[in-house]
């Protein structure tokens, strides 16, 4: 039963993440949004990694590889944020419209 | 149900109260640094779920990389970049929340349909291991060391990445009109003006 609820909470917080990341004007507040299903991913791997692999742990690996591609994703990300702030002087994703057509 | 599970249920009920309500600040709320401190509580909450889960060294890195990494640099990042400026609103923006509500909402509906329909074959004989931390360096430098190396690579590509991203790029045309050019190793970088005011 328990395995249940770890993973309802960590669905409900991937749709928490998508409804941010497609609707937050703030280029900042999507990238909190991809920090938010990033961690449902990791609350998933672990939840599983106790309750159908307790011997060897690999969900908890894998978890710990997910921490790292999230915080390097994290830096490039706020570094790119930063570098089009200065070029278009806005934070509003609705102006990058720099790749668009 | 003895002491102990009685316990878990508690905590992993507020856990994930907790959780949930804070996402759904870092989503909603219009003050953009509220929403950075709040996702500070998400990843601390994350961390106590994963004590719950036996996971006590990943919540440990949780809590020194999430809490301790990145949500400091998206504190500085909101520091760098927090303009108030008033967003023009766009055509079809509502209709645009809206679809996005109704796809998420059923999304985890149809994700918790299928989480309680499923018969999990779960081990309820949970092994006790000695110490996670042994387990996992034992996972590390066996059968998984060779993603271990590449993972260390790609975060000194994404460091190098990132200074080279945040930094203002050096023109040469930067040491005709006067740049000093006799600190020859300084980080050259662009007299500080914006970029939008140049063009």
């Amino acid at each position: 039963m328990v395995l249940e609820a770890f993973l309802i909470v960590a669905a409900a917080l991937f749709c928490i993440g998508i409804y941010g990341l497609i609707t937050s004007r703030n280029a900042v507040r999507v990238l909190m949004s991809i920090e938010l299903m990033l961690n449902a991913v990791n609350l998933n791997l672990i939840a599983f990694s106790n309750y159908l692999d307790s011997v060897e742990i690999k969900g908890q690996v894998f978890s710990v590889f997910v921490i790292t591609i999230a915080a390097a994703e994290a830096a490039v990300g706020l570094a790119i944020i930063l570098s089009i702030y200065r070029s278009r002087d806005t934070v509003d994703m609705e102006q990058f419209n720099l790749l668009r057509w | 149900m003895n002491l102990g599970e009685g316990v878990e249920v508690v905590s992993l009920v507020i856990l994930a109260a907790l959780i949930t309500g804070a996402a759904m600040g870092v989503v909603l709320l219009p003050n953009i640094v509220y929403s950075a401190f709040l996702l500070g509580l998400v990843f601390l909450s994350m961390s106590g779920m994963y004590l719950l889960l036996n996971a006590d060294f990943v919540a440990a890195a949780q809590i020194l990389i999430y809490v301790g990494a990145v949500n400091v640099l998206i504190l500085f990042a909101i520091m760098l970049v927090n303009r108030a400026e008033p967003y023009k609103t766009i055509k079809g923006g509502v209709l645009r929340n809206l679809v996005t509500g109704v796809v998420c909402v059923s999304l985890f509906s149809l994700l918790t349909y299928t989480v309680t329909t499923i018969q999990w074959h779960t081990s309820y004989a949970i092994a006790a291991l000695p110490s996670t931390i042994v387990v996992l360096a034992k996972h590390f430098f066996s059968d998984y060391l060779l993603p271990f190396e590449l993972v260390s690579v790609l975060l000194l590509m994404a460091l190098v990445g990132a200074i080279i991203l945040a930094r203002r790029e050096f023109v040469p045309d930067a040491i005709a009109i006067g740049y000093p050019q006799e600190e020859a190793l300084e980080l050259l970088e662009r007299p500080k003006l914006p970029v939008a005011d140049r063009s």
